[in-house]
């Protein structure tokens, strides 16, 4: 399968022109350099056009690419001494969702997050990234222990959301993830949620309640997934092209919602595209917010958190309605 | 007594006629009759709207609106109405919210998806939410989330019981990300109301389904239904497609989930008002010993 996407084509088109004049310049001994050095530099102009003018739909397309890194490859690159933990201690122990303890340049952690699969099979045990109830009741775990002993929390979001199946309806999709909004808002430690891909609706915000919410320049994050937006809004699922451009998804829209304080930038063509410098953008973000949070009580973490999500909401007034003040 | 009554009236700024009216009028689309669409019995509105809009054949129980809940449930049949004003806008600029919030409001009579308010059960001063799936399919925006993170703040201020009737579809798409925060919002008020010893009651009815069972209404001290309410996070269509298997009948039923310990109790309509009385009467009678002999 081609890494690039369908947008991408008049780079790819152009790397391959350089790299057989290259092979074919060496081949002859004929110097190219500068027929070389000037489509380099429309690779670049090109490059520019393309990344700095991508639409929702495209960064959607890039937030779900097939080698995108997932939270277990960002893991070992962001932190130190991961020690990965398991199980809901009530029922199972959901792959979709991955944690345990690290060091965030020398300081210990929880970290958690959704992990997609990284080939079908690895998928089928993962469900997708998309967790059961035991996934969300497993992260509130580790969340609660982190609490528990004063560490930080730092989340990373990436699934098209909850699972939608019977088996987790009967145990009680709803409840967990609820449970998880009510616990994330109580907890005394900085938590910092990172969008690293999608954040598809209820199952990401279960991970998602914290004093800082930011996101990868090409993450997307959306009360339900364009594709389910399209099928019930206009049902038609292949629409979902445009209806991720109507419900402004990006991290951009994010930002002018207030919904997220800072964007994460992306190497061109996306985090897969060099996942070290990636790691180091993300380390180098939340460590910064790390620290501011680090001067915050616990009771004023709290509050922190509340007052983000507290102000979050348009609305307006109507006229007032003709009625007699009830005092009168 | 009386003065608790009038210090209560200082909370409802903007009273909303239409709940201190006698009793509200609703026109019946169907008209004189209505077909039980479970048992398919044919029986006069009238006689439906005395059995509480529940059919005497089969007990299937049709689907309310906030104000007929309002009616059957609180004492008097009144609500003191808090944020009646509250709209939603269209901050997306979502192709066709527009238009169609207008029309929403026009087919429903109400501003958004929930009425909250205070009022009194069994005698027992409350805060009350109802939404009302004839809005929207009671979905949850801005309007819906702030609404009720209000009611919660307000119930924490005056230390009163909450007790919230949801039915809705879920997060309303056409506010994408801020509905999807709503959750979030409403989940964070009742924490606080909670820790500090706040007494949340909620009664699901159908259907609720999506954002509002994922997040507040999940989180009652005591989780209640109507029988037969569809209760559950995905719908089921989205759900068949993903097993690729039929569901049963009773898939996301309110007893489907009281067998799966999502619930409490499941509650029939003609015992909700004195059940929650006498749930209310647990936490905040005078629970003094009865002689023993």
């Amino acid at each position: 399968m081609s890494n690039d996407l369908p947008f991408e084509k008049p780079l790819a088109e152009l790397r391959k022109k350089i790299d057989e004049l290259k092979v074919f310049g060496a081949e002859k001994q004929i110097d190219f350099t500068d027929e070389i050095a000037r489509l380099e530099v429309r690779y670049q102009e090109e490059e520019h056009k393309i990344y700095s003018n991508l639409t929702a739909a495209q960064i959607m397309h890039l937030a779900r690419h097939h080698t995108r890194p997932t939270t277990l490859d960002y893991i070992p690159l962001v932190f130190t001494d991961f020690i990965e933990l398991h199980g809901d201690r009530v029922f199972a122990d959901d792959l979709a969702i991955v944690g345990g303890l690290a060091k965030l340049n020398g300081v210990p952690v929880t970290v958690v997050g959704h992990q997609r699969g990284k080939d079908t099979k690895d998928n089928i045990q993962r469900f997708f990234g998309s967790p059961h109830p035991e996934g969300f009741r497993k992260a509130l775990r580790f969340m609660q222990q982190a609490n528990k002993f004063g560490r930080a929390i730092i989340t990373f979001i990436d699934t098209k959301g909850a699972y939608p199946g019977d088996t987790a309806e009967e145990r009680g999709q709803s409840e967990a993830i609820a449970r998880n909004l009510r616990g994330m808002a109580t907890f005394g430690v900085p938590v910092i949620c990172v969008v690293i891909g999608e954040g598809g609706s209820g199952g990401a915000l279960a991970l998602g309640v914290g004093n800082r919410v930011l996101m990868l320049e090409n993450s997307i994050y959306s009360v339900i997934s364009p594709n389910g937006a399209a099928s019930i809004l206009w049902k038609d699922a292949s629409k979902a092209d445009e209806a991720a451009e109507a419900m402004k998804i990006t991290a951009k829209h994010l930002l002018e919602f207030g919904v997220i304080e800072e964007i994460i930038p992306e190497p061109h063509g996306g985090a897969h595209r060099d996942p070290a410098t990636q790691a180091e953008a993300i380390r180098e973000v939340i460590w910064r917010h790390l620290q501011e949070l680090s001067r915050l009580s616990p009771d004023e973490l709290i509050e922190d958190r509340y007052a983000k999500f507290r102000k979050i909401g348009k609305f307006a007034s109507a006229a007032p309605q003709p009625a007699a003040n009830i005092d009168q | 007594m009386f003065k608790d009554f009038f210090q209560k009236k200082k909370y409802a700024v903007v009273p909303s006629e239409r709940l201190n009216a006698e009793r509200p009028k609703r026109e019946i689309p169907e008209g004189l009759m209505n077909r039980c669409p479970k048992c398919g019995t044919i029986q006069f509105s009238k006689e439906l709207e005395k059995n509480l809009k529940v059919c005497s054949e089969c007990g299937h129980h049709f689907r309310l609106n906030a104000l007929e809940r309002i009616a059957m449930t609180l004492d008097d049949g009144r609500l003191f109405e808090f944020d009646a004003d509250l709209i939603s806008e269209d901050p997306l600029q979502f192709p066709g919210y527009a238009s169609k919030l207008e029309q929403q409001k026009i087919s429903s009579g109400l501003n958004d998806g929930i009425v909250t308010g205070e009022g009194e059960i069994g005698g027992f001063p409350i805060v009350a939410g109802v939404m009302s799936f004839d809005f929207f399919s009671g979905s949850m925006g801005s309007v819906v989330g702030e609404k009720v993170t209000r009611a919660i703040e307000r119930a924490t201020e005056k230390r009163l019981p909450l007790i919230l009737f949801s039915t809705s579809g879920g997060a309303r798409m056409q506010e994408s990300i801020l509905s999807l925060m709503q959750m979030a919002k409403t989940s964070a008020a009742l924490a606080r109301f909670q820790d500090q010893g706040g007494l949340f009651i909620s009664v699901f009815t159908d259907p609720t389904l999506g954002g509002v069972s994922a997040s507040f209404a999940s989180l009652g001290d005591y989780n209640l239904a109507e029988p037969g309410a569809i209760v559950g996070f995905a719908g089921r269509i989205v759900i068949e497609q993903t097993i690729r298997q039929k569901l049963p009948d009773n898939f996301q039923t309110a007893e489907f989930n009281l067998k799966h310990g999502q619930l409490d109790k499941v509650v029939h309509r003609k015992e909700m008002k004195s059940f929650l009385t006498k749930l209310l009467d647990m936490h905040l009678g005078k629970g003094e010993p009865t002689d023993v002999e």
